[in-house]
């Protein structure tokens, strides 16, 4: 079994810390659209970032592939590939499978990048629902070898990310032939990892991809927290801990967003005390469960999942964060003016309060719903 | 409430030699000596007695020695002395326990386990006094690779090498802020360095505009309250310190007891008279590493790029991590304070319990900024309790560029690290801005010290490396080889990348 | 003209085509300038006798205006990026549309005039000058401004404010008037934190005091103070000067010089 931490963590840091920009766009009737507004975006803020990292999650990626499982994996050699595709066949029934179409671009030892459409084979999956069957295959995968990393594990929806500028990155996975009615960004400046591709952002597990900005200093606890649960943190970074967390509290335990952003971002004692006694002890007793989940250090993060996406910066808002919605289309960012340059009018933009989580949500149908709790 | 405070030292005066002169009573600032006209006799009042030994020096007959007080606790290796004296103070009054100057506790320094090479027989010795030595430094970033031009003969240097800082000798004199000490000392400081070719960094307080003919020997510092920060300001210095934390107390800012802020000092730093002046402990424009990079970037475009920007943090535990995030964020110079670094004022805990010895520092530093391809990069300066040139000679074989040195300066100048610099009462006029304590240290005097103090050494670190057969510092910087550790476990070795004697 | 030549020498061919003198008011396109290059442009217009220009189509550029100190107008259209007028002392900067992070940091003089709203950190330990923000400012606003004798610093915002509005202030002005949210309280918490100087001023009602600052109903003095500043904030987004004055404002200073005074054992 191999850990990931050597190859995440070169130098044995307690953990990865990142500057970066994050840069959400969704269509809120769920229609999709192309890359040229989103890599324009999270390109305008160069600035934030280094070059060695950059990163795309895209949703409503393969339609025809609806009900399948995609997995985007990564090699760094042969026998790596060879290893893993025995592994996918034994477990799953390989639907389809082929390259990621590349081309020639500014990037760092780019690895091979290939693709599956999967779905659980129904005699082992046991007493397991298909999704934590495939959560585990996936941690399977990423400690099996050394060698390689799955990328994304969701349906109908794909990540693609690597060392070098989002445009680079964009070009180098030809994300200009896809459409999506989601697409959730980031630009990294990372310290200690510049040649491993799976260090970049976005997270994924499943349909959960974690974009961030930021540097948590409950890390530590925050990860013990989430390897009790039977979470295998391999990755040593911050952004997989908010991946697994919102896995755990959203889809294991069913918590709505309100009440997992009092998790993450929990209030202050002295403003529970202040509340009224029903809610003060929901709080109370939310911070008593969860209080190893209570992210402390300054982060912005995105989360999405289908249909959902879901800006949350830390109670004391020490990340920026922007949201703006023009007509159909709602987007977030680290920065304004990157949703300016690609949608200079807004019909609404504002900066999101500190621990309140803005969400953009899209009901099967017509029903679009915007909630900044 | 009654105090349980027993006092820490008794002043003890030979009477026979005492000639009631007076001149303990007029120097002492804490009112430790009085004058008993019955008895014709001076007395002393222990418990006021800081240990500062001004008394001692400035009396003509030798009549008074400070000897620490026999009356203690019972031994005990737990419970010390200190131990018992702070809990009892904080029960008394309920604060924080203050202090000065940097951590005194044994544990923490590692100089005295790494002893240095000399060349025997295969390579020969080189004579300071006799042949050239070099120790001329430059700080700043290096490119990666020099690209010329080409045209017959002529040879033109096409690639642009990033503004640099010129040392003459690789010691320079660390953050002192006016406020933390008085105007005559930042002068003395100003000219020592002007005059031998270093510099010396204003500190957080600002720089008083009597001081901007030092401008071009000045490193002017951006600490997190900004005093007396504005163009001007940043025009005038050689080069823009971002402080990050310091070695005394990582992690909390700048502490200016109200005591010290007169109004000289609220001119500076824009704050009312008699207030604390605090400064906040994180840079409030500086939360993540791409702040850190938008403020290098935003002193640069103040300044036209025309001058490096330093980053100075405190050594704490992933040092080596956060050291690669500052280069990359385009600092040109990194400064590592280390635990024993000191200061005007810090919590006492914070002092001797955070942060990490320089030594270790400076070995990861360098080492992972090596590993990663970057050292050429930025500068490393280091300081945190330099106590003398064998000191410096290890920092840089262990990969400095140069240190910065605070204490030992002031000590040139007359301190006795007493530690009570907090007080503003500081009888050697150093670490304080009482206008009247300020005359005791005369600019003139005071520099003449430091510039002493900075010959002798740097006669010092020659002859030293000479001895090693090296005759210029390039040779030196990094190299390892040159130490040997004594008394250190197999993994402090592998850290620092110093071999055990003997092998 | 003659500024042509100059210019040149300046700057260099490549940024000419971004100029056009429009009488006295130079215009510069700015879509797609690093921003390096831009406060070059900016600066050797400054420096070659441009008293007002204008730029256009500008996304995030950061540090428009940071150090300077020249007598000039700026108008910005679109979306400043970070440290807009950081260390600057001279110019009057208008914005047209909003602005992001620490806008007017450690800002020396001039005006900053914003018609929308600023992110968090504006006017970081402002020294003087005026930062006039039509609507929200974020969190963290006018931390560590300072004052001494005629160097009087200014924040004044049409809307709200986030956490920590003053924390540590030492001088200077902050005025919050609250005139976007009628009947909503003003809910910044830590409000002047470790104040130890300045004022602030906040129209309407306010909750979330904490030790260490007092908060009285603004007499008639203090008033005649606001009103000049009302005045001049209402001008540039020409508001309503008796709306912006209706109600109560609350003056909150801080209790004593030393709050941690007494947090330390000597």
């Amino acid at each position: 079994m191999y850990s990931l931490f050597t190859l995440n963590s070169r130098y044995g840091d307690d953990k990865d810390f990142d500057g970066c920009a994050i840069f959400g766009m969704m269509n809120l009737q769920g229609k999709r659209f192309p890359s040229r507004e989103p890599v324009r975006a999270i390109s305008n803020m160069h600035e934030r970032g280094n070059g060695l990292g950059g990163g795309f999650a895209l949703y409503g990626l393969y339609p025809e592939h609806e009900d399948d499982y995609a997995l985007h994996i990564m090699y760094l050699n042969k026998e790596a590939k060879e290893k893993i595709e025995k592994l996918l066949h034994k477990s799953f029934e390989v639907i389809g499978c082929e390259e990621i179409p590349t081309k020639k671009a500014n990037v760092l030892n780019p690895p091979k990048v290939w693709r599956y459409f999967v779905q659980p084979i129904v005699e082992k999956m046991s007493t397991k629902t298909a999704d934590d069957y495939v959560l585990e295959k996936v941690m399977r995968i990423n400690t099996e070898t050394g060698k390689a990393f799955v990328l994304s594990s969701g349906k109908n929806m794909g990540v693609f990310k690597g060392v070098g500028y989002p445009d680079d990155i964009s070009e180098f996975f030809c994300l200009e032939e896809y459409e999506a009615y989601m697409w959730i960004c980031h630009g990294r400046f990372p310290t200690n990892t510049p040649g491993w591709w799976g260090g970049a952002h976005p997270f994924n597990i499943l349909d959960w991809s974690v974009v961030h900005n930021g540097e948590l200093s409950s890390y530590g606890i925050n990860r013990d927290f989430l390897e009790m649960h039977g979470y295998k943190c391999t990755m040593r970074t911050d952004t997989e801990v908010l991946a697994y967390a919102f896995d755990l509290l959203m889809r294991k335990q069913k918590l709505p967003i309100g009440i997992v952003s009092s998790i993450i971002a929990a209030p202050f004692w002295d403003d529970i005390d202040k509340m009224e006694p029903k809610q003060a002890q929901i709080f109370r007793a939310l911070r008593q469960t969860y209080g190893s989940l209570l992210m402390n250090g300054p982060f912005s993060v995105i989360v999405a999942r289908h249909g959902e996406m879901i800006g949350l910066t830390d109670r004391l808002k020490l990340r920026p964060l922007s949201a703006g919605i023009r007509g159909d289309f709602f987007y977030l960012s680290s920065e304004e003016s990157a949703i300016r340059l690609v949608s200079p009018f807004l019909d609404k933009s504002w900066n999101p309060r500190g621990g309140e989580p803005v969400v953009a949500r899209l009901k099967i149908g017509k029903l679009v719903e915007v909630l900044a709790k | 409430m009654k105090s349980y405070l027993p006092p820490e030292y008794i002043v003890y005066r030979d009477h026979e030699r005492c000639t009631r002169c007076h001149v303990c009573i007029e120097q002492c600032t804490y009112e430790t000596h009085y004058y008993d006209a019955k008895d014709d006799k001076i007395y002393s009042r222990d418990n006021n007695c800081t240990n500062c030994q001004r008394c001692v020096v400035f009396c003509p007959t030798n009549a008074i020695s400070i000897l620490k007080n026999p009356n203690t606790f019972r031994e005990n290796a737990n419970w010390t002395q200190e131990a018992i004296l702070a809990i009892k103070k904080q029960a008394e009054t309920g604060g924080v326990i203050l202090a000065g100057m940097g951590c005194d506790k044994p544990f923490f320094t590692i100089w005295d386990r790494l002893v240095l090479n000399a060349s025997q027989v295969t390579n020969p010795s080189i004579d300071p006094l006799r042949e050239p030595m070099e120790i001329r430094t430059y700080l700043g970033s290096k490119p990666d690779y020099l690209e010329f031009e080409y045209n017959n003969n002529d040879v033109a240097l096409m690639t642009k090498v990033a503004p640099q800082l010129c040392l003459e000798t690789p010691i320079m004199f660390s953050a002192l802020s006016y406020g933390a000490v008085s105007l005559n000392v930042h002068e003395s400081l100003a000219r020592a360095a002007a005059e031998c070719g270093t510099y010396f960094n204003t500190g957080e307080g600002g720089l008083n505009s009597k001081l901007y003919g030092y401008g071009d020997h000045a490193i002017v510092q951006v600490a997190s309250g900004r005093f007396g920060v504005y163009k001007q300001y940043l025009d005038v210095g050689a080069a823009i310190e971002i402080k990050i934390g310091q070695g005394a107390k990582p992690g909390i800012g700048g502490h200016l007891p109200g005591e010290k802020v007169t109004e000289d000092i609220s001119r500076m730093r824009m704050i009312p008279i008699g207030t604390d002046a605090l400064s906040p402990a994180p840079q409030h424009d500086i939360y993540s590493i791409e702040d850190l990079r938008q403020l290098i970037c935003a002193l640069k475009e103040a300044t036209d790029y025309s001058k490096p920007v330093s980053v100075k943090i405190a050594a704490v535990h992933n040092s080596a991590a956060i050291a690669s995030g500052i280069v990359r964020a385009g600092a040109d110079i990194i400064a590592l304070d280390g635990v024993r670094g000191g200061t005007g004022a810090a919590p006492r805990v914070i002092r001797d319990n955070v942060g990490i010895p320089i030594e270790f520092a400076i070995a990861a530093v360098d080492q992972r900024l090596r590993d990663e391809g970057i050292r050429n990069k930025a500068s490393i300066v280091v300081a945190g309790g330099i106590r003398s040139s064998a000191e410096i000679v290890k920092a840089i074989a262990l990969g400095a560029d140069a240190v910065y040195i605070g204490t030992a300066a002031l000590v040139a100048i007359g301190c006795t690290v007493c530690q009570k610099c907090y007080t503003g009462k500081c009888p050697w006029g150093i670490a304080t801005t009482d206008p009247k304590l300020s005359r005791r240290i005369d600019p003139k005097v005071a520099s003449k010290r430091l510039v002493n103090l900075l010959l002798a050494w740097s006669s010092e670190i020659k002859e030293i490396m000479g001895g090693m057969g090296i005759n210029a510092i390039e040779s030196l910087r990094g190299n390892r080889l040159h130490l040997r550790a004594v008394g250190l476990t197999e993994a402090e070795c592998r850290i620092l990348g110093v071999k055990m004697v003997g092998e | 003209m003659g500024y042509a030549e100059e210019l040149v020498a300046d700057i260099g061919q490549k940024f000419l085509s971004r100029v056009m003198p429009k009488g006295s008011v130079y215009s510069v396109e700015a879509s797609g300038l690093h921003y390096r290059d831009l406060n070059t442009l900016l600066r050797a217009l400054g420096n070659n006798g441009a008293k007002k220009i204008e730029v256009h189509n500008i996304y995030g550029q950061r540090y428009i205006g940071t150090g300077f100190d020249q007598k000039i107008i700026v108008e910005l259209f679109g979306t400043p990026g970070n440290d807009l007028g950081a260390f600057m002392s001279g110019p009057k900067i208008f914005v047209h549309g909003n602005a992001q992070d620490c806008c007017g940091n450690t800002m020396d003089g001039g005006l900053i005039v914003v018609h929308g709203h600023v992110g968090d950190i504006a006017g970081y330990s402002m020294r003087d000058g005026k930062l006039f923000v039509r609507d929200d400012v974020g969190y963290r606003a006018g931390i560590h401004m300072k004052e001494y004798r005629d160097k009087q610093p200014a924040l004044v915002v049409g809307g709200t404010a986030g956490d920590f509005l003053g924390e540590y202030m030492a001088g200077g002005v902050i005025l919050v008037l609250g005139l976007n949210s009628e009947n909503e309280k003003f809910r910044a918490r830590y409000v002047g934190t470790g104040m130890h100087g300045g004022i602030i001023f906040v129209r309407g009602e306010m909750s979330n005091l904490v030790s260490g600052v007092k908060a009285l109903e603004a007499n008639e003095e203090d008033m005649k103070f606001v009103e000049g500043l009302v005045r001049e904030f209402c001008f540039y987004f020409g508001l309503d000067v008796d709306d912006a004055l209706d109600g109560k404002f609350i003056k909150i200073t801080p209790v004593n010089l030393r709050p941690y005074g007494n947090l330390y054992a000597y």
